[in-house]
Formats: structure tokens, sequence, C-alpha cells
């Protein structure tokens, strides 16, 4: 049996402590509940303190319970929360690009499409709002599974389809590639999903700084890429809108 | 708010821009935009809510002033750019809201009077005579209500002591807040244009829309001096001179805020229709060079006039409880910790369980002008669950703009093709679909959200040659998204009497009327 850890059982009581009872307590309360010394019971309390999960009160000095503790519990951002935040980014990154811009989430080992601007043309195009892309290959569904561990563990489980002759499907090729995703902090997909098209996506952070969606445009080929590689200004474009979605979330004060 | 859509002048290639202020009800805005409609830069201001009585809604007019100072100099530097930079600066503003003012000093002589205020309810009452609210409706095409212009000029005339006589001497000058920015960007005391454009003209029920001109008969069964009114002018064209910090700068346009938007989405055809998803929801149609009178609860109104072409005319129909509803779902109910999350409630059902709320918080507004009414949640069985009322919220919005758009039907003889939608919610998909499914045409998003400021920088840009016509406009207008009905008619049809059902049994719920 794996040894538990001492400290994280005191800091557990500490919590369990101020959820019950009193919710109030001073130091010196703390530490005889516990049968701990004053010091030990400060330590921990500063920790806690600096995680978020506890809390002093400013005039009586007494600890309670943190809002951290709270959104450890509640802590899903709302997917429609999600595209009303990130409405006026990827309208002007469309603009700016001039091709299609998807904003994605995770769900059910997949990419869930919950944003998606028109390319500004007049075609016609049809809204891909609830539509889902596999993860091993688009450029948002690489960016998932680069940085959110949830996504990558089930990129690693799921059978990598083959859609193109270019579908990277090998484990260690797969793992490869998201080690580039990570270095330069935005994937790809050119023709590995769809033949003709490429695209190109940035993860999207919430305040704490959890990957919670990832953001890119889409287009033809010819005119996403020269000479086999994406243009700068595109993936440009496409990090700013992620980082200025990322910023009205909240993720600012951590970049 | 000032930094979050900076972007450099640089990316925008170097300019000219025009600037748009938006003096709004809440706060006073400005962005500044280039050739293609794009946001360059916005800066914004709150100013003071005054609320000295229940129903009395009053705002600082020399702070609104200085607001729009200050917002106007934060664009350009959020922008990078200069005065130089800009051809011309245009106006959209709050309807309604009406300002006095000294000629001599620029001081106001009371605080405005801001369109929600319902002081002037008994005045519009006397005003009726024996006819009713719609005394005045062949000329101005609107009903006597609390909302419009005139009779709150002639509350301050009645209230402020000595103010009848010193508008008499024309020491007075009397503004909606269009009339207000301009005067004081053009100078002011000194040699300020007193002018305001036919689109607020047509919200004081003191304008004849067959003239385009002040109605001397309204004006004197209203008691208003002709003295204190502004000159009229088209809604596109170079009013003065900016003086001071933007001096030189041509000022070009105004129109009140629901027109600046349906210009803005480019409806620039007669049955082209755009809807404002906010608090509340106003949708604007454009009828063409004649008002039609509405016999359906509609009010008449100006859309636009560039310069000296033929007015274009549009029915206007709001719903009073849409965006609000949400936030009384969030704040009174506690079913929701945000208002998009009312999507991802409403998304967790199929259908509204049987459930149908109708809003009526003050009564039932367009077509049905019923103030006995008060909202009612009908057809509540044990299966009903909160994300079936999350639904039936939603669906309250778009069944309210099916009601406008039938009326509108109606009046018009023309068929709507398609609705332009902006506004805070349109990032509610589910809601877009259903209003889609219930109109039974095409919803479409532009892909800029401030079709407000772009109405006005459009109409500004017009009048300094900056855009040669609408038609070079209209190329600007770029589709964000459009959404289309997947509602079968049998299903549209059956909701459709379920709702109006509802709605029968808000009425008379109020017994006696004072």
């Amino acid at each position: 049996m794996a040894r538990s850890i001492q400290s994280l059982e005191r800091a557990a009581a500490v919590l369990r402590l101020l959820a019950g009872g009193e919710r109030r307590l001073g130091l010196s309360e703390i530490a005889s509940a516990l049968d701990l010394a004053k010091g030990t019971a400060h330590g921990l309390i500063r920790t806690l303190q600096q995680e978020g999960f506890v809390e002093q009160d400013a005039a009586t000095g007494k600890y309670q319970l943190g809002a951290e503790l709270l959104r450890l519990g509640n802590s899903y951002l709302d997917v429609h929360e999600l595209r009303a935040r990130a409405l006026v980014w990827t309208d002007d990154l469309a603009r700016s690009s001039g091709e299609s811009v998807y904003l994605g989430v995770l769900h059910q080992q997949g990419v869930l499409i919950v944003h998606h601007v028109f390319r500004p043309d007049d075609s016609r195009q049809v809204l891909e709002v609830g539509a889902m892309q596999p993860l091993h290959c688009t450029a948002l569904g690489k960016v998932l599974a680069a940085y959110d561990p949830v996504a990558h563990s089930q990129a690693a489980d799921v059978e990598r389809r083959v859609f193109t002759e270019r579908t990277v499907t090998d484990e260690q090729a797969f793992e490869e590639l998201l080690e580039v995703v990570r270095a330069r902090g935005w994937a790809s997909d050119v023709e590995e999903t769809w033949n003709g098209l490429a695209s190109v996506a940035a993860p999207v952070y919430d305040r704490r700084r959890m990957p919670v969606g990832a953001v890119g445009v889409t287009g033809a080929v010819e005119r996403v890429c020269a000479e086999g590689e994406l243009h700068p200004h595109l993936v440009a474009a496409v990090r700013d809108c992620a980082r200025a979605v990322s910023r009205d979330l909240g993720a600012l004060r951590r970049f | 708010m000032s930094d979050t859509h900076a972007t450099t002048a640089s990316a925008h290639g170097g300019g000219p821009f025009i600037a748009a202020i938006d003096q709004g009800t809440t706060s006073s805005r400005c962005i500044v935009f280039d050739k293609d409609g794009r946001i360059v830069s916005v800066d914004q201001k709150e100013h003071e809510q005054i609320l000295p009585k229940p129903g009395w809604v009053e705002h600082d007019a020399a702070e609104i002033w200085a607001n729009v100072q200050q917002v106007v100099t934060g664009a350009l530097s959020n922008a990078g750019i200069t005065k130089k930079d800009v051809l011309a600066i245009g106006i959209t503003n709050q309807r309604e809201t009406t300002v006095l003012w000294e000629k001599a000093t620029g001081k106001p002589v009371h605080n405005a009077i801001v369109w929600q205020d319902t002081r002037t309810d008994a005045l519009c009452k006397d005003l009726g005579r024996n006819v009713g609210q719609d005394r005045f409706r062949r000329e101005t095409g609107l009903p006597l209500a609390s909302y419009f212009a005139g009779p709150k000029i002639r509350w301050l005339l009645d209230n402020v002591e000595g103010l009848r006589e010193r508008c008499e001497n024309g020491e007075i000058l009397f503004g909606t807040m269009d009339s207000w920015v301009i005067w004081n960007l053009t100078g002011g005391p000194n040699g300020g244009r007193h002018v305001t454009d036919v689109t607020n003209a047509s919200r004081t029920l003191l304008m004849n829309l067959h003239t385009m001109q002040w109605d001397e008969k309204i004006c004197s069964s209203i008691g208003i001096p002709m003295a204190v009114l502004p000159e009229i002018r088209s809604s596109a064209e170079v009013y003065g001179e900016a003086v001071g910090e933007l001096s030189g700068l041509p000022v070009a346009s105004a129109l009140g805020d629901q027109q600046a938007a349906l210009f803005g989405q480019t409806c620039y055809s007669p049955g082209e229709a755009k809807s404002t998803y906010g608090t509340g929801t106003f949708l604007l149609m454009n009828t063409g060079h004649e008002p039609i009178n509405s016999y359906n609860g509609l009010l008449t109104t100006v859309g636009y006039r560039i310069g000296d072409q033929e007015p274009v005319f549009a029915l206007e129909g709001s719903i009073a409880v849409t965006g609000s509803l949400v936030q009384w779902m969030r704040d009174q109910m506690g079913l929701i910790n945000s208002a998009a999350e009312i999507e991802t409630l409403a998304s967790s059902v199929e259908d509204n369980g049987g459930a149908y709320f109708v809003p009526a918080f003050s009564g039932l507004f367009a077509p049905y002008w019923r103030s006995d009414a008060r909202g009612v949640i009908a057809g509540l069985t044990r299966y009903v669950t909160k994300a079936h009322l999350a639904r039936a919220v939603l669906e309250a919005t778009a069944w309210q703009t099916r009601e406008i758009v039938d009326a509108m039907q109606k009046d018009s003889e023309v068929e709507l093709t398609s609705l332009k939608v902006d506004g805070g919610m349109t990032a509610n998909n589910l809601l877009m679909q259903t209003i889609s499914d219930v109109l039974d045409a095409p919803v479409v998003r532009p892909m800029v959200a401030e079709t407000t400021c772009l109405g006005a920088a459009y109409a500004a840009g017009l009048a300094v040659g900056f855009w040669s016509d609408t038609e070079e406009l209209r190329a600007n207008w770029k589709r964000a998204a459009e959404w289309t009905p997947r509602m079968d008619a049998e299903t549209r049809e059956r909701e459709y009497r379920n709702w109006l059902k509802a709605v029968e049994r808000t009425m008379g719920w109020i017994e006696e009327e004072s």
C-alpha cells in the first residue's frame, strides 16, 4: 500500500474543520482542534491561502473557506459563455484572414464546434455549430490534445482513423507532432483531414490558465499555404485572436 | 474597455478614418472605422443615471458632453492617430431624450429627461383630448406616449420657473442628444449649429412626416414655442465644422440609434429589416419613400435621409422584455449563473415541454398595447423542468419577433425575405435558430456587431465622399452567420397557436386602470 502524505492529510483536516460548525476559526483554535503545533498549522494555512482554498478575514484575522474551493466544484466553463466572449474577436479574425473561423472544445473524444464564423465572401455557407471534428488530425483537435491532458489521453486511446494519405496515425509520430505544437504554440492541418483544406489553430485559456478550447481558421490549401508552409500572417492572426479571447476570459494575468 | 479593441492604425492601412460617436442611454462611446467598415479602436464612458422618483430618469447633459469629448480623444489615441487622419465625425444617439439649454452660456436649464421617463403619462392623456392617443398619428406616425420629446419639453416649460417666457424671447434652445452634441461640437455659445436630423425629429411628436418640417398646429396644441426648435436637416450632410480640439473636422451625420443600426445593417431597399436584440428589442423595416400608416400598433418613423435625396421611411416595432427576461431568470429566479447559460440549460431538452412564457411584465406592447396585461407562464404540468422554462424564455423572444414581423407585413404588404440581426443576444445560437424557425425565414448576422456606430460612420462618410454610395456600403456588409428554418410548418402553426393562447391569458389581469 502506498504511503499517505501526512501534510496533505492535515491540510484536508483543516478544510473539513473550516467546512463544518463555526466556519470562521482563528489559528490557535485550528491548531488545538487538530492537535497540531501552532507553527505547523500556520504553515498549512499559509499554503492553503496561497492556493485560494482558505481566506483570512481582514477584520478579525480568522480563517474561512476560500472562493477557489467553490470554483473547483464548479469549474466547467460554459461553452456558450465562451462563444459570447469570443464573438467580437472571431469576427475580426474572419475579416482579417478572409477565411472561416471555428472555435472548438473537447467533447466525447472529439472536437465539438461551438462557434463558426463564415468566410467573408458572398458564397453560400452552412453554419457548422454542433458538428464534431476528430482529435488526432485537425488543427483544433491537435491543439486540444497538446495542451489538455484529458484530450491527450483520449487522442492516444482512440483509433486514429486515416482520412487522407497525410493523416498521421502512428503513435510515436503523433506524440512528436504534439511536441512541435507545444513548442511553437499552434497547430496546423494541411490536408490531413480533408483534401484541399488547411487549418491553423491556437489554444484558448481561461483565468486559471486551463486550456478550455481552440480557435482557428480553415480554408483552401492554396490560400492558407505558400510553398507547403502556412502563411505567417495567418498564424499570427490566429494566435492574436486566441490571446484576445483568453484575455477576455481573464487569463491575461498569467501570461 | 478602452484598450480591449485597440489595434494599431498601421494594421488598417493608415487611414483615413471615420469616427462615430454613440451617445447612448448608459454610456457614450466613440469608435474609429476604416474604409472597409472594420473597427480600429473604441473608447467608452458611462454616465450617471439620475432617478429622482419612481418612473423618473434623468441625465446630466453637461456630464454627457464632457464624456463625449473624452471618448473621442480616447478613441483617437487608442488608434494611434490624430484628427488629421479622420475625414469626418458622425453621431448616433439615444432617441427622444430631451434637453433645454441657454443659448448664451450653453448651460442646461434642467437635467435631460430620458426616453424611459414616464412623468408625462398624465400629460399625454390630457393632450389626447377626446381623440385619444392617436390624435397626432396621421401627421407624426406616433401615438401620444411618454417616450417622445414633445411632451417632455412641455413638462419642462410647465415646471421650470420662468422658462416659457425665456423660450419665447429666444434665449433657450431645445435638442435631443444629437442636437446637444452637434451644437457643442460646432462652437456652443460661439456660433454652434442648432440642428437636428430627420430621424431624431421624427421622434418628437412635433414633426410632420409629410412635409419633414415642424408642424405648427401640433406645436401650438402641445404648447411648444417654435423658437426653441432646431433646424431639421438630413441625416448625412456636413452640419458644420468642429472647433476646439477637433477643429476643422466636419460633423457630418446624425441618426437615432435604431435608425443608425438600420443604416449600418445596409437595409437600403424596401422590405429589408433589422432587429437589435438587447435588454429590449427594436425591429425596423425599410418601407421606401412613402410613410406607411400602421393599423397594427407599429410606429411610422423616418429611416434616414441622405443629403437632398428623398427620405426613406420605416416601420418600427419594439419588444419591451427580451434580454431582460434572461437577466430575470438569472437575478430574480437564480436558475442560471450567467446570461449565456440560458442556452446551455435550454439545449438540455428537446422542446418546451408544453410551457409558454409571456413576459408582459409591464403590459403587452406591439401589436396589442394592453397595459392591463401581466406576465404569465402557461401550460405547466409536473413534467415541466427549469430547462423547459429556459426554452420557453428563448421562444418568447422568437414569438414576439414573429408577431411584430406579421404586423409589419400586414401594414406594408411587403414580405420579409430575411432578418438581419445584431446585439448581444445574437451570441445565442439556439435563440437565432428558433427565430428563423418561427419566422420561416433566414436570420443573418453581420460580421461587425457594432452596427449602430457603423451606421453613423457610414452616413458621415457618405456626406464627405469617403464612400461613394450605398452600393459601396452594401459591399462592406459581410455575413458572419446564417440560420435557416428547420421547423416543419405543422409544428410552427401549432406552437404559434399555443403562444397566442398564452398571450390571451395575460390580458385583463390588472382590473382597474388608473
